[in-house]
């Protein structure tokens, strides 16, 4: 299943992207049927902490929580070793510190391409707890990259613009910054996170199989977005 | 980056302070804080130096440097782009500047007056 392996992770923060392009999902025309005509919904976004988000669901009446699981799995206290000596990242302890939720809280959430970038000792852990934080019939939004994207795809952020319009963003990441001698701070700039693997449709309905149902949309970009439903 | 305005009360960056903070005036807080902090009716700046363990209640909240528990404010929450907050976040009002960082949920109260 694995095909991309990144180097090293990354650091620190995400810092402020590049440029932004614009894509229509029909994953998300398909969420926002369904926020549009209900109230005080409860939304989780899984990606980097965006204002257009943000505005997008409060201005609704809904409750929006913001987590960016990308940045927490770069924490170096989840390293550990497997019973192989392998180096793997705590999923216990990442589980622990985040998606603290009760059971059944989101109506929805919103996964945008974690999955692809996750380091891949954490994806079935907190696959399994999204689906605990789900309620029945809410909905997961999901995007995977089919193997035509390539190795190098860059990890973005997206940021709902319409009912069906995503803006991304390249997420650029800002390494620790260091003070010189003469007192200046350096800050070294580093891409962003790297595509861990390419799933088939077969490996994304294994890793959503406790679900009630999934939906596959083929978007132009190399894209398959995934909606399911608890 | 805003300053504090000259006459605001101000809490140092090489201030550490662990307990219940409060009072009636506005406060521009740039060391540290662990604990709580009640301003009703009044404004905390969180400054870029400033790091933050309470939970916070307040009129209005801006947050430069780092703030860790929930936020209550009865008017408006501004993250500025240099903010890291960790906790839940209750106002009338948001602004988020892009490259905040925020983890935790964000409810808008409605202004039930009238």
């Amino acid at each position: 299943m694995k095909f991309f392996r990144g180097s090293s992770g990354p650091e620190t923060l995400p810092a402020q992207a590049s440029q932004k392009l614009t894509r229509r999902s029909s994953g998300l025309g398909e969420l926002s049927r369904s926020w549009e005509s209900a109230d005080d919904l409860c939304v989780l976004d899984l990606g980097s902490t965006s204002p257009t988000n943000i505005r997008h669901f409060t201005e609704r009446g809904h409750r929006i929580y913001s987590e960016d699981l990308l940045t927490a799995s770069t924490d170096p206290e989840l390293l550990t070793k497997d019973e192989q000596g392998n180096a793997v990242l705590d999923s216990r302890k990442f589980l622990a510190d985040n998606l603290v939720y009760p059971a059944a809280h989101f109506d929805f959430i919103l996964c945008w391409n974690l999955p692809d970038y996750l380091d891949e000792s954490l994806v079935k852990p907190v696959v399994g707890r999204l689906w605990s934080v789900l309620k029945p019939g809410g909905m997961l939004l999901a995007f995977f990259h089919t193997r035509d994207a390539g190795p190098d795809s860059p990890c973005h952020r997206f940021h709902i613009v319409g009912a069906d319009t995503l803006e991304m963003q390249k997420i650029v990441l800002r390494r620790e910054a260091r003070r010189a001698p003469t007192g200046a701070v350096h800050t070294a700039i580093s891409d962003g996170f790297q595509l861990q693997r390419v799933f088939n449709n077969r490996h994304i309905e294994t890793l959503f199989r406790d679900f009630a149902s999934i939906k596959f949309f083929l978007a132009r970009d190399n894209v398959r977005e995934v909606l399911v439903v608890r | 980056m805003s300053t504090p305005a000259s006459g605001l009360a101000q809490i140092g960056k090489s201030v550490v302070i662990k307990g219940e903070l409060s009072g009636s005036e506005d406060l521009y807080l740039d060391g540290q804080v662990e604990g709580s902090i009640a301003l009703k009716g009044n404004s905390l700046t969180v400054g870029p130096n400033g790091t933050v363990k309470a939970s916070v209640d307040a009129k209005g909240v801006v947050v430069q440097g780092k703030l860790e528990g929930n936020i209550q404010a009865s008017d408006r929450v501004d993250l500025r782009k240099s903010a890291i907050v960790t906790g839940d976040i209750s106002a009338q009002r948001i602004s988020i500047e892009e490259g905040a960082f925020l983890k935790g949920k964000v409810e808008i109260q409605r202004s039930d007056a009238k």
